[in-house]
Order: structure tokens, then C-alpha cells, then sequence
């Protein structure tokens, strides 16, 4: 959980977090160009680290994943065990037409029906592949969505309630065991 | 001392894509690998099936993002054939341009991640700052930086204005002085010559009993390039020089590759100051009359080839693809045995690996044999 707003130290952490998001990225399906235009984020044109945006190996340092492509059957467990290993607050950033709907993957036989299946998604960038400039916005509309989410001491806040008596049963995704 | 079995992947540091080594080795020498590349299979192929000659152009390109130009071109090539058009002179021109930025585009990418496994991280940072003059030109032309969406079967969708063709050669001579230096330093920095010399070693039997193809075949002296064997698009009338060397290393794929990318800078410079004028397409019908074809082409990774068999209909009845990776991978695990464990990025990276194209194929055989 996001740490809450009380404390001098606690605020520290989530100034920090706010400052300096540690990113990692993960290939779930993904036709590589999605992948191609993050790195390209790294390099001297667009240069993403003087943001203080940090892209690491391992998910255990990440505060948010960013999703590449639609998710395969055989990436979905693997996608959800990365996820699981990041510590919390973490944020998950779906990447281009694949990762909002499937792109042109859409229905193919090995593939999931949608990330958000798998993973909460909290920000969608469109764009196949997006440009550069547009993942740079989507990292900096996630980071002024957990200072939100800081001040409202959670994702709780913006969570969509089932209106009263809805069906909640037949929902369309398959939600991995 | 007992073999050790490290298991990398999917998801690790090293790895930019997801596959799953098996590395068996004793001590710090690998005795065997075995390999995992299935993670990103898609479906592709059976989703070609079930769509017609317009809507499988953008499906193809997503076969994989570096390489989209290419399974692009190879299939209307194939469907062209088919059909028995023939494509105006200004539209081969035009795919030859964009195929040949597609694959400088690629090796600048290549250098710089082959840089970034040897910790020289300067000239990753470098390489990559040369490639966006690539992007740059390939987005001005198509409008995209990476899906570029040029292709349809009878020709290509987008015409070069003349501003279009001038700023392009204006960037050129700036791309071609970076490159001289690459060629430069790929022969004399001591970094890249301690790490890539005598590293992944494959004679030119080994890489023809194996299969290879490509740059990583061209470096162990096979003398072999589609594009001069078997020309396409524009290449034979265009002057240029397939690259080789003798060195069979990671030192010798570099200078292969880097080789390539001035080569390119010469065909795109031909192709824009020689455009022929006229048409860019030709009407195609919509349907493709019954027959069966192996279109090859030379994709940045090596030969890259697509069988297509279509029965009367505006939908194939069958594509295969098989991509260069795929051809290599095998060459890649005969070159890791009795090397260093340290080595295997570096050994993996030469054949510039592209997991997106290559998993999507290995799965269709697999199901294949089980039943279909
Ligand atoms: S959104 Fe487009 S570019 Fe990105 S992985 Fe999907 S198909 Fe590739």
C-alpha cells in the first residue's frame, strides 16, 4: 500500500518515489518495437534520466512496469509473477494498441483477452508503437497519479464500484489461476 | 567437478526479450545450451490466413518491429509474383530506399547493443544517437518511426516529394562520416578488440552445416547475399559490394556489419538521386490466382524467406515464415560450447537475435506435429 501522508519520513519516501521512478519493462508478447521505442527513451535525443527515470533489470527495484504488447498464454503466469515480485505501491503502464486491446493480435489463439486481465493497469498509452514522447507522458501522468494516490493513501479512492445489483459474474476476461 | 545447470530467463537483467536459456556448463566453461523461445508466439501465421491481401500487410509488418519493412516487402513480392504483376520502376526504388534505411536503422541498433553487453556503454549511447537521423529520414518518408506502412500489393502507398528526397540526402553525409568512424573504431578500440576477437568462433563449414545465415554467415566467409544472388527491388541495377570476412568471430560479424551500413549509405544515395519518375502503384486484383511460392529477401538479420500458397481466393492458404533468427540460433549453440559463461551475452547478441519473429515460428511447428 502507498505509504500514508503522516510523518516526516514517510513523506520523504513518497517525495522521493515522485522524483525518481524506477522502471521495468517486460516483453509480454510484444512485436519488439514498443521495446525498441523505450530504449530509444534512454538515448540522447530524449534522454529520460535527467527526469530521474530510471529503467532496471529487475522488478524487485521497479515502482512501474511497463507492459509491452498483449499478453500470450504462455507470458501471462510469468507477467504475473513480475508483478508480484515489485514491492508496493507499484504501477503497471500498458503499452501502444496491444496493450489497450490487442492491436492487430486481437483474438489470436494464444493470446490473453486483455492485460488488464493479468495486471491492474492503471495508465494506457496509445500509438503503435507509441513515440518516444508519449511514453515520457504516460510515466509522467503515472507519477501524478501516485502523488494522487499518496494523498488519498491509496489506489482505494479511484477504484470504479459495481453499481448496486450488477452482474459482476459474467465478466468477459478469463482471470489467470 | 559436476556440470552445473543456470537457468536464465524469461524475465533477467541481461535479457531485452524474453527467452529462457538452459546453460550447462562446468565450471566456467559451457558444455551445452538448450533453449527456450517460445514466450512470444502469437498466432501469426494462421491469423494470415483468415484475412485478405490488405488487411495482412499491417499484421505482417507486426511480425517484428525492427525488421516490419521487411516481411512486408517479402510477402507482396511473393503475391506479386503470383499475381504476375510488375511493379513500376519508382515504387522498387522507393521499397529499395526504405529497406536499405530499415537495415542501417537496425546495425546502428545492433552496434549499440553490442557495445552496451561489453559495458562500452559510450558508444551504445552514440550509435543510438546516429539512429535517430535514420528514424528521422524513414518518418519523413512514412510517417512513423517504426511501423512504416509502405507496402501494398501492386506497389507502395506513399509517393517522395522532392523536398522529401533533399532533406534525406542532406542528412546522408553527416550519417556516412559517423559510420567512417565506427569502421574506425571496430578495427582499432582496444575495448571492443579485447572482447569480440577469438570469442564464438565458427569456421565457414560449421556455419554451412548449420545453417546460417546473414552477417553471421558472411563473417565466416560464406559468400552469400539474396540481394545479389537472387536480386529484387532495385538492387540490380544499383553498384554495390556484398560484405565478407574471414575472422568467423563476434570481431568478424562487426565488421561485417559495419561494413553493411556503409554499403547502405551508398544504395540509399543511389536510389534517391537516380528515382525514376512515374507511377508509384499498379491496380492489383483482388484476388490471387491458385499457386504456390518461396519469396526470399535479404531482412538485416540474414535471408529471410516466406512460402505462400494461395488457392483463388483474396486470402492465402498458407504462410510460412522462416526467419533469419531462426536459422541462426542453431549456429549460436555451437559456438557457445568451451566458451566462458561471461561471454554468452556478447556470443548471443552477435547474431542479433530477434525473439519477436522467431517464437512465433517455433510454436506453430510444435503444434504442427501434435495435430493439426
Ligand atoms: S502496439 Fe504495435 S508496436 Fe507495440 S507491440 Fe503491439 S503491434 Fe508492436
Amino acid at each position: 500500500m502507498a505509504v500514508p501522508d503522516t510523518g516526516m519520513s514517510r513523506r520523504l519516501v513518497n517525495w522521493a518515489r515522485a522524483k525518481s521512478p524506477w522502471i521495468t519493462v517486460y516483453n509480454s508478447g510484444a512485436c519488439n518495437a514498443c521495446d525498441i521505442e523505450i530504449i530509444a527513451c534512454l538515448m540522447p535525443r530524449f534522454d529520460v534520466e535527467r527526469f530521474g527515470i530510471l529503467v532496471k533489470g529487475s522488478p524487485r527495484h521497479a515502482d512501474i512496469l511497463i507492459v509491452t504488447g498483449h499478453v500470450t498464454l504462455k507470458q501471462a503466469s510469468r507477467l504475473r509473477r513480475v508483478w508480484e515480485q515489485m514491492p508496493e505501491p507499484k504501477y503497471v503502464i500498458a503499452m501502444g494498441a496491444c496493450g489497450a486491446a490487442g492491436g492487430v493480435f486481437h483474438g489470436l489463439y494464444h493470446m490473453m483477452a486483455c492485460v488488464d486481465c493479468v495486471v491492474p493497469v492503471d495508465v494506457y498509452v496509445a500509438g503503435c508503437p507509441p513515440r518516444p514522447d508519449e511514453i515520457i507522458n504516460a510515466v509522467v501522468t503515472c507519477l501524478n497519479l501516485m502523488a494522487e494516490d499518496a494523498a488519498h493513501g491509496g489506489k482505494e479512492w479511484r477504484r470504479k464500484k459495481p453499481a448496486t445489483g450488477a452482474d459482476t459474474e459474467g465478466k468477459s476476461c478469463t482471470v489467470i489461476p | 567437478m559436476p556440470e552445473v545447470v543456470v537457468s536464465i530467463g524469461p524475465q533477467h537483467p541481461a535479457l531485452k526479450e524474453p527467452v529462457n536459456f538452459k546453460v550447462i556448463a562446468d565450471g566456467e566453461k559451457i558444455v551445452r545450451l538448450e533453449l527456450d523461445l517460445s514466450y512470444n508466439h502469437r498466432g501469426i501465421e494462421k491469423a494470415a490466413e483468415q484475412r485478405n491481401f490488405i488487411r495482412v500487410l499491417p499484421l505482417l509488418e507486426r511480425v517484428c518491429g525492427i525488421c516490419s519493412h521487411s516481411h512486408a516487402t517479402v510477402f507482396s513480392k511473393g503475391i506479386e509474383e503470383i499475381m504476375g504483376l510488375s511493379i513500376p520502376p519508382r515504387a522498387q526504388y522507393i521499397r529499395t530506399i526504405i529497406a536499405e534505411l530499415e537495415r542501417m536503422h537496425s546495425h546502428l541498433l545492433w552496434l549499440g547493443v553490442a557495445a552496451h553487453v561489453i559495458g562500452f556503454n559510450t558508444l551504445f549511447m552514440w550509435t543510438w544517437r546516429d539512429r535517430e537521423a535514420v528514424q528521422d529520414t524513414l518518418e519523413e518518408m512514412s510517417g512513423n518511426r517504426v511501423h512504416y506502412g509502405m507496402n501494398e500489393i501492386g506497389g507502395v502507398r506513399r509517393d517522395l516529394t522532392p523536398a522529401q528526397v533533399e532533406a534525406a540526402l542532406a542528412r546522408l553525409p553527416v550519417l556516412e562520416e559517423r559510420i567512417k568512424k565506427y569502421v574506425e573504431m571496430v578495427n582499432s578500440e582496444e575495448t571492443m578488440l579485447i572482447r569480440f576477437r577469438d570469442v564464438g568462433k565458427m569456421s565457414r563449414e560449421e556455419a554451412l552445416k548449420y545453417g546460417a545465415v546473414g552477417p553471421t554467415a558472411r563473417a565466416s566467409g560464406v559468400d552469400y547475399d539474396v540481394r545479389r544472388d537472387d536480386p529484387y527491388l532495385a538492387y540490380a541495377e544499383v553498384p554495390w559490394n556484398v560484405i565478407t570476412d574471414t575472422h568467423g568471430d563476434v570481431y568478424g560479424r562487426t565488421r561485417v556489419r559495419v561494413g553493411e551500413l556503409w554499403e547502405s549509405t551508398q544504395i540509399v544515395r543511389y536510389c534517391l538521386e537516380n528515382l525514376p519518375a512515374g507511377p508509384i502503384r499498379v491496380d492489383a486484383p483482388k484476388t490471387a490466382p491458385k499457386g504456390e511460392i518461396l519469396s526470399r529477401y535479404e531482412a538485416p538479420r540474414g535471408e529471410l524467406a516466406h512460402f505462400i500458397r494461395t488457392n483463388g481466393t483474396d486470402k492465402v492458404e498458407r504462410v510460412d515464415i522462416r526467419t533469419p533468427t531462426l536459422a541462426n540460433w542453431t549456429s549460436v549453440a555451437v559456438c557457445l560450447v568451451n566458451q566462458n559463461i561471461a561471454d554468452i551475452p556478447v556470443i548471443v547478441a552477435a547474431i542479433d537475435p530477434c525473439l519477436s519473429c522467431t517464437s512465433r515460428l517455433t510454436v506453430v511447428n510444435r503444434v504442427d506435429k501434435v495435430g493439426r
